[in-house]
């Protein structure tokens, strides 16, 4: 933890995005303010339809949001040009989960890696033939794959090593936050491991900044620094990912937790399981929103939605009866 | 299981397709496995280990031109490898049913999921419709379906991932199947619907005794719901036995490793997430001797020759391994304590 004073890499405050649905309006995100700061990993984690993949499209503004505003780097990136935006792009870059639908199945994995370093100019200009030829080298190295890999195509690889491509595509122009979605949840368990090795190698080598979407909650806490979990289009808890996982302060946190199958035979017995499905974002129960499938609710949380509040322990939550 | 005669019993299931000039890839090589009444069996693989090719070949289910299918598979003693389209559509719903990952693959988007439910109980049970639209709302009932009679209006699409799955169940136990075969039911689920599925799923073996083959990638899902578990590498056995023998000493290195390389979500926190190195082979590319040697970190000359699966953990607990390690007298070591 460095001081309070530092700004924070990439600051969300109130960012929402609605979509219309016939005559409706569906609430993806719903009013999230968070922090990321140089250096850490987020953790941004839900089940499906939560809006965490939305949340991380709009920190990028790959999604246009409908309310609030990014920082990056201390400037406002939803007011933002498009011009300005694409000047800001290399400093920001997205993995996918999909790694194959990521990847033109007809160019070769230099070309695809080659394509952001002809689009960008480096810090001393256009890039030559040699210098690209260079970086890519380098960027092969980095990820862990053979040079040869350059001559290939993205059906010649498995999953895993796809992924390393998409990787070293992101890396390319040396950004300062990557943001993942789900990079591990496709690919079989030997695999993953591979993988999020990497990611963590990479930050260590190069300073990068992660916001890492996933649903996995035992990949994210490997990952993660800090933890924010989301329940339709909202952040209900926040904190740093042993507080949050190890003493969570949110009745959902606590039951999402429960209900991960643990590889210990005998772990299943102590589970508090959940009833019911996610609610649809187009009609979210009014108060809390969790409150139709809360173990806990009191009257309170049928009338009254919390806020995100300090519980102590750096940890916020949005529960009017917090877990002690 | 003592001495009763297994449920399903299957010797040496090979499964082979045309792989040009008169040549075959094995998907499938050697597997032998038996489950018991009343008792779920995990089968853990990586995709293209041959897990789900397995059980499609038990159903009959395989329409890959040209597929070669070779073993036997004993149902209460019936041969269903080779087994006419008749009797194995008769056996198929009524004794063997079969859910999937996707429950949308066995529901048509036309009708409604109580229309189809009567439809499967119709086909192999002399019931009025009004007869067998009870017995559905009443499965879809146990199957923790809320509004049951409304819900069984509804087309597929009209209802939630969680919901689908438990029609899906539900039309699979529509006729008090003794074998449920399930391919990766709860893998397009969130954690906590998987929960509330993975709990049926017992429940199922408690209030109906039906057996349960899961198939799964997932050892958290084994852990908490398999009596045995059999691992697949590259389409054979690596190791087999009970869940908790396996979990505590796995005997293969391919099964400690995959256990090692889940990150935990209690204790201390590794720095590095041990890993297996490489991929599982193609099919076609898989070598000679033991499949996982490329991989493996106690590879040597022994295993230039493919292992045969030898028992192995505690005598008479029914663990084996296709490994030479525990025969060469250094077997890995416990996991847990």
């Amino acid at each position: 933890m460095t001081g309070a004073a530092e700004a924070p890499l990439l600051e969300a405050r109130d960012l929402s995005k609605h979509y219309r649905v016939g005559r409706q309006v569906l609430r993806a995100v719903d009013g999230v303010s968070l922090a990321v700061r140089a250096g850490e990993t987020l953790g941004l984690v839900g089940e499906s339809g939560c809006g965490k993949s939305t949340l991380g499209r709009c920190l990028l503004r790959l999604a246009e949001p409908s309310g609030g505003t990014v920082a990056f780097e201390g400037t406002d990136i939803t007011r933002m040009s498009e011009r300005a935006l694409r000047r800001m792009r290399p400093r920001m870059q997205m993995v996918f989960q999909d790694s194959y639908a990521a990847l033109n199945p007809r160019r070769r994995i230099g070309d695809l890696v080659a394509e952001p370093l002809r689009v960008h100019p480096g810090p001393d200009g256009r890039r030559g033939r040699d210098g690209i030829a260079a970086r890519l080298a380098e960027l092969v190295r980095l990820v862990g794959l053979p040079e040869t890999a350059l001559q290939r195509y993205p059906h010649e690889f498995s999953g895993g090593q796809r992924q390393r491509i998409n990787i070293a595509r992101a890396l390319a122009l040396s950004p300062a936050l990557v943001v993942a979605d789900e990079p591990v949840s496709a690919l079989d368990v030997s695999i993953q491991a591979q993988i999020v090795n990497l990611f963590m190698d990479l930050q260590a080598r190069l300073g990068l900044t992660y916001v890492f979407i996933a649903h996995d909650l035992s990949v994210v806490r490997q990952i993660a620094t800090r933890v924010a979990v989301m329940y339709l289009g909202a952040v209900v808890e926040l904190g740093g990912a042993d507080a949050v996982l190890h003493a969570p302060a949110h009745p959902y946190t606590a039951a999402l937790i429960s209900a991960v199958p643990e590889p210990v035979v005998g772990a299943a017995s102590r589970r508090t399981l959940l009833t019911g499905d996610v609610p649809s974002p187009i009609a979210p129960p009014p108060g809390c929103r969790f409150h139709t499938r809360c173990p806990v609710v009191q009257a309170r949380c049928r009338t009254e939605p919390p806020v995100l509040r300090d519980v102590g322990g750096g940890q916020q939550a949005a529960c009017h009866f917090p877990l002690g | 299981m003592g001495s009763e005669a297994p449920l399903l019993e299957v010797r040496d299931l090979t499964i082979a397709l045309p792989a040009g000039r008169g040549g075959w890839t094995r998907i499938v090589e050697g597997v032998s496995f038996s489950i018991g009444a009343g008792e779920i069996l995990g089968l853990v693989g990586e995709s293209g280990s041959g897990k789900s090719m397995t059980a499609l070949a038990l159903m009959g289910l395989i329409d890959a031109p040209g597929a070669r299918i070779t073993g036997s598979a004993r149902y209460r003693g019936q041969e269903l490898i080779g087994l006419d389209r008749r009797r194995m559509r008769a056996l198929r719903g009524a004794e063997i049913a079969m859910i999937f990952q996707d429950p949308m693959t066995a529901m048509t988007p036309v009708h409604t999921i109580g229309w189809q439910i009567d439809e499967q109980i119709r086909a192999h049970r002399r019931l009025s419709r009004a007869g067998a639209r009870a017995r559905t709302v009443q499965l879809l009932s146990e199957m923790g379906v809320p509004d049951p009679e409304r819900a069984a209006g509804r087309y597929p699409h009209q209802l939630s991932g969680g919901l689908r799955q438990r029609a899906m169940i539900a039309m699979a136990l529509s006729c008090d199947p003794s074998l449920l075969i399930a391919d990766e039911p709860t893998t397009a689920l969130d954690v906590t619907v998987q929960a509330q599925i993975l709990d049926l799923l017992r429940r199922l073996r408690r209030d109906h005794g039906s057996a349960v083959l899961l198939i799964t990638h997932d050892m958290g899902v084994v852990a908490e719901t398999c009596d045995r578990t059999m691992v697949l590498y590259a389409g054979t056995v690596a190791e087999r036995g009970p869940t908790a023998a396996l979990f505590a000493r796995p005997a293969h290195p391919y099964t400690a490793g995959l256990l090692d390389s889940i990150p935990p979500l209690r204790g201390a926190r590794p720095a590095r997430l041990p890993q297996i190195a490489g991929a599982p082979p193609n099919p076609a590319e898989r070598p000679d001797g033991c499949p996982f040697q490329p991989r493996c970190a106690f590879g040597h000359d022994a295993c230039g020759v493919r292992p045969a699966l030898v028992a192995c953990g505690a005598p008479g607990d029914g663990q084996a391994v296709a490994c030479v390690l525990p025969s060469e007298g250094r077997p890995l070591p416990a996991r847990l304590a």
